[in-house]
Parts: C-alpha cells; structure tokens; sequence
C-alpha cells in the first residue's frame, strides 16, 4: 500500500513536467558540456593570455602581467616570419585547390560513362584522418622506395629529392598532399554550382553568338563565383589552421622549414608549456582568422548582390 | 533580310516525331506564326530554325545557304525565349551589348547601338538595373532588345507573351507588332493564342501533334479551315460542327433540321463527300436570325459581351451552337428561334478523313 502510493507520486511528478522542462531537460547535456569545452576554456585562455602562467607548475598560480606576452610576441621576428610562411603556404594551396577543383569540377560536369564513378572515387580523400593521410604519404615521399619519385621520372631509389628532408621542397611537399587532399572539396562545390547554371543562358549565348571562351568569362565564372568563393572560404580557414597533416609529415621540420603558426604554436603549448604566452599566440592567430573571413564574406555578399 | 525555307525537315525522338516532314517557305520581311495546342512541335520547328535542335531529317535553308548542320551563332538569327533567358547577374545594358561584345564590337559602337535600341524600346531608365529588379514586361523589353540590337536577318520567338500579365500582353504584342513594320525583319513567332497569332501575323501555320494542318493568312484559316481540327482550333469559341446526313442536295441536321445549300454546292458535296456524313461548319457569326428561316434551335443561355451578344443554342438533344447577335436583340432561355446561315461563312466536312470539301467557285 505505502509502496504504490509513492509510485504513484512519482508518475505524478512526472507527468506535471511543462514543455519548457522538458526541452531545458533535453538542451542541458549540450549547453553542460558547450560550457565546459568550449564557452570555458575561450574565456580562461583570454585570461591566461594576460598572465604569466605554465600548466605543468600547477601549484604556481597565473600572474597577472598586462600586455606582455602580446608584445613580446609581436615583436618577435620568428612569429613574422612563421606567419609569413603560413601566408605563402595558405596563398599558395588555396590557389591551386581552387584551379585543380574548378578544372575538375568542369570535367566532371558533362555526364559521361563512369563519371558517377570517377567523382566517389575524387573524394575518397576527404573522407580520411589528416594524419593517415600524412603516415602514408611519408612512406609515397620516401626517397628510397616511395612510389613518388618513380612517377615524376627517378626510376633509381635514392637518385631523386628527398622531399620532407630538404628545407626548401617540405612545404611543397605538404602542400602537394593538401591539394590532393581538398582539391576535390572544391571540386564538389563547384560541381553543385555548374550544375544549377540553367541550360537557357547557354542556349542565349549560343544565339548571341558568344565563343566557348566568351561564355566561360561572361557565364560560367560569374554563375559559379559564389560558391567558389565559398570553398575558398572554409579552404583558407582551415589552411591557415594547417596542424595534424604537418605533424604527420614532417613534424615542422626539418629544421622550422614548414613549422606553419598553428605548428608553432602547438610546440609552444605543449613542448616548452609556456601556457600563458601560447594563449596570446592562439588569440592573435584567431582575430586574423577572423579578420581574413570578414574580407570573404564582403566579397560573396558582393557577388550576390550583384546575382540577384 | 532573308527568306527561311525548310525542306521536308522533321525531328524524330527514336521512333517517336515531335515534327513530322514539314515544308515551308517563308519569305523576306514576313511574319508567320507558328500556332498550335503545346506539345504540337511547334517550339521544337522554330528550336531546329535556331539551330538548338538537331534536324532529324530535311533540311534549311536560311537566305539561300543551306544551314541545317550549323551551329546557331553561324546562323544569323536572334531569338527571344519565353522565359526571357536573361544573363541574371549581368545589368540590363549588359544583357543587350553581350551580343555585341562576343563579336569583338568596339567599344563606342556597342555604346551607340545599345543606346538606340534602348531608345526604341523606351528602356533607357532600366538600363543600369539587373533583371531579377525589373517587371516580367521589362524584362520582355529587355530580351527583345538584346535580339535587335545585332540586327539579324530574322527573328524567332518562342512564346515571347507567355510569362505575362494578361493585361501586358497586348501593349507587348503591339509592340512586337511596331518593331516588325520598323524593322521589316522576317519573323517566326510561336505561339499556342490564337488571338495573338490571328493579330501579328501575315501567315499563320496551324500544326497539331507534329503535322502541318494549314497553312494561311489568318483570314483564311479563320474562314477557309482546311480540316476540323483547324476550324475548332481557331476562333473562340471555334466553328461549329454539326454532325448530320447528306442525300439528295439536303443536309440533315439534328433536330429535325434541313439545310438546303446554295445551288451550286451539291454537286461538289456529290463529289467530295466520301460517305453519306456529312459535318456542316459555320462561325458564331454566320448565325442570321429571320423568322422564316430554315434552321429552328431552343435558346440555352444567353452571354452579353457588351459589343455583341452570344447565344448558346440547342439544335436537337445535346447539339449546342453558339450564335452572335446584335446587342439590341432580346431572348429568353427556352424560346425557340429561326434562323438562317450565312452561305459564304459555311463550310462542308467530311467526317471520315475530317477534312473540308472544296467547294470550287467561292472565293
């Protein structure tokens, strides 16, 4: 008897739960853990930024030392010249993703017997980890038995480059496996783009008697511009966030010959664990981010202005 | 300025046509629509004129070169699409010098002549807007610029007053109308309105399902239909058909109704009726109401048009005709009236291969 009536309090209490309980119920677990990874740390490192700290000497607490560690850093000419590498780098891959990408894209607009095949296929590398891709292409670069230098013409081991060993050829070396690895994300947004050109334009250019050059400039580019700039966009973002395929490959070396900001970065946070200054690092690097993607989004809401 | 012939031409989708073999000459300065229900081959003819459609046999000729295997900026056509097919992220003055500037024009010339078919049209304060900003009329206006402004030798449309307001269409097809006599360039315009096409054009080819049903002046498809399917198609409402028996120089109509031809007729009938059905075709207007007159039908309604007024009448059980009268005159549902018919406004059937009987001396 005692048993069943609380049971049945229990049913109750549930049962008088209002809509806004219930969603609140279901929005906690995210907004929890939102808080803590996310919300939490971005507010702590903007403290951190600000102090004198180091995260394996616990017991030493943070010391507040104002602008320090942002002015040592802005005066420091490696930071010029590792953000100076990563412009060239995010420059350099950026461009030739977005040709290589659009080229496809152009390719594969016409149907074709097995094109279906051939555009899964192009995206196979998207789909795989940075850092298996940067393993297996350390082994393709390997001047001893790597497929790579065979293909471009050394047929004797050891006759070629040693691409992730020369200075001067492992950023090229990464950026090879960069645009093997995302030319085909902008390939797909491209490939959706032409794809909506409506096959009218076409035929009124043909009457109005524009060359296939001619309807390249006037059509094609314009039409597809906005979802071009798109992925150059997310590619240049995530480009001058370039870490695990740099770790994977050559580890920021040899020497500091490819150690891109966010490598540097990494290797001051967790190798020499100045916590305190990498945070500034980590806050200037995200205002350019942010400052290069306003630039974009100017830009395509200029060209859909003009769309429309 | 040139003449389009095309010769036994046809378009066959494996062993389906969407153009059966079609001959037709079309001469310089003409305008000749091509008219017919959608679905009759009628784009698909002026899309082969194009040169956006491959032939599947036949072949055209455009000024007195054969230009069936051209591509269409070989040909020197321009074309105005239903749906205007505006480069949507180019500006209006954009849009009529892309013609231009895909020739190589320079750059003062594509100034002047966009400037003067600008003015034609009455469109130069739309110039700098983009077409998703301008009404679907301005940007018809638009369209027919761009066609202009290369001065071609001939002009297709296909369906340019399709996407329009009802109450655009007719300051558009007069337009279109204007720009022909300034211009005096040979057009084909597609159309499926038969008041569009009875307006504009000086020849007008009735197709139905791929196949050529006529091809005429609009009064002469509009008085002289040569098959059924022309007499029902065109007019609104179409002709009448009566459906009745043909012996001894009298047709026999639906409800008791005998219709005696003019003298000269039945020897023709004789002769170019197949069986003894026969089908017997007037327009709304060749209705005569008279009180002695030969033909009787009960009044099924009446429609004032303001201009004139429309009957619908019933010859026997089912058979129902409309007749235009005079304004002044008054009805009531259920009366019963006589009348008689117009003889040069009538025409003979044959409903076995459904088409007209000649009648040799009416002109």
């Amino acid at each position: 008897m005692q048993l069943t009536r609380t049971q049945t309090a229990r049913v109750h209490s549930r049962r008088s739960l209002t809509d806004v309980q219930i969603q609140v119920l279901f929005i906690a677990p995210t907004i929890i853990l939102l808080v803590l990874w996310n919300i939490f740390p971005l507010f702590y490192s903007l403290y951190l930024s600000f102090t004198e700290f180091s995260v394996i000497k616990p017991d030493v607490p943070p010391a507040w030392i104002g602008l320090q560690n942002y002015n040592k850093l802005l005066s420091d000419p490696r930071i010029w010249q590792y953000f100076t590498l990563t412009g060239r780098y995010v420059v350099t891959t950026v461009a030739l993703q977005a040709i290589v990408g659009f080229g496809l894209a152009l390719f594969l607009r016409e149907r074709f017997k097995g094109s279906g095949l051939i555009t899964t296929l192009i995206l196979i590398p998207i789909m795989m980890s940075p850092v298996v891709i940067g393993l297996f292409w350390k082994l393709i670069y390997n001047p001893a038995f790597g497929i790579f230098n065979y293909l471009i013409g050394y047929s004797v081991p050891n006759s070629g480059p040693d691409w992730l060993g020369e200075g001067s050829r492992a950023l090229w070396a990464i950026i090879i496996v960069d645009v093997w690895m995302w030319s085909p994300f902008v390939m797909l947004l491209c490939l959706s783009g032409l794809k909506a050109i409506p096959d009218y334009l076409y035929e009124a250019a043909a009457i109005d008697r524009a060359s296939p050059w001619f309807q390249f400039w006037r059509i094609t580019l314009p039409q597809v511009a906005p979802l071009l700039l798109i992925a150059i966009l997310f590619r240049t973002i995530e480009a001058f966030k370039t870490f695990d395929l740099v770790m994977g490959l050559t580890g920021g070396g040899p020497g500091d010959a490819t150690e891109l900001i966010a490598v540097h970065l990494y290797r001051a946070a967790f190798t020499r664990f100045t916590t305190g200054e990498s945070s500034a690092l980590a806050y200037i690097i995200l205002v350019i981010v942010i400052a290069v993607s306003n630039l974009y989004v100017r830009s395509l809401n200029r060209i859909r202005g003009e769309n429309h | 300025m040139a003449d389009i012939e095309l010769r036994q031409v046809e378009k066959r989708f494996g062993e389906q046509y969407a153009v059966r073999p079609l001959d037709l000459c079309i001469k310089n300065g003409e305008f000749v629509a091509l008219l017919g229900p959608s679905g009759c081959g009628k784009t698909t003819t002026l899309r082969m004129i194009a040169g956006l459609e491959t032939v599947s046999g036949g072949r055209i000729i455009l000024n007195g070169q054969d230009v069936t295997w051209l591509k269409p900026s070989q040909r020197d056509v321009a074309m105005v699409f239903q749906f205007f097919a505006l480069y949507p992220h180019l500006t209006a003055w954009e849009n009529i010098a892309f013609p231009l500037q895909a020739e190589g024009e320079r750059r003062e010339n594509i100034q002047r002549r966009v400037k003067e078919v600008a003015e034609l049209l009455q469109i130069e304060p739309l110039l700098k807007s983009r077409p998703g900003a301008l009404s679907s009329g301005d940007q018809q206006r638009i369209a027919l610029a761009r066609a202009l402004v290369r001065r071609p030798s001939c002009f297709l449309m296909d369906e340019p007053l399709g996407a329009l307001d009802a109450d655009f269409r007719e300051t558009m097809r007069s337009e279109i109308k204007r720009l022909h006599i300034l211009q005096n360039a040979t057009t084909v315009y597609v159309t499926h309105d038969q008041i569009e096409a009875m307006a504009m054009a000086d020849r007008i080819v009735v197709m139905s399902q791929g196949v050529v049903q006529q091809v005429g002046t609009p009064a002469e498809v509009y008085h002289t239909p040569s098959n059924l399917f022309v007499a029902q198609f065109i007019g609104s409402p179409g002709m009448n058909l009566v459906k009745g028996h043909w012996a001894d120089g009298v047709a026999t109509l639906p409800g008791g109704n005998r219709y005696t031809p003019p003298p000269d007729w039945p020897e023709a009938l004789n002769r170019g009726l197949s069986s003894s059905g026969v089908i017997v075709g007037f327009r709304p207007e060749a209705v005569h109401i008279h009180p002695n007159g030969q033909l009787a039908a009960t009044v099924y309604s009446v429609d004032l048009h303001g201009a004139y007024t429309m009957l619908v009448l019933e010859m026997g059980d089912d058979h129902s005709i409309h007749a235009r009268v005079s304004r002044d005159a008054h009805f009531t549902v259920g009366e019963t009236m006589r009348f008689d018919l117009n003889p040069s406004m009538v025409r003979f059937f044959d409903p076995k291969n459904e088409r007209a009987v000649p009648i040799t001396n009416r002109n």
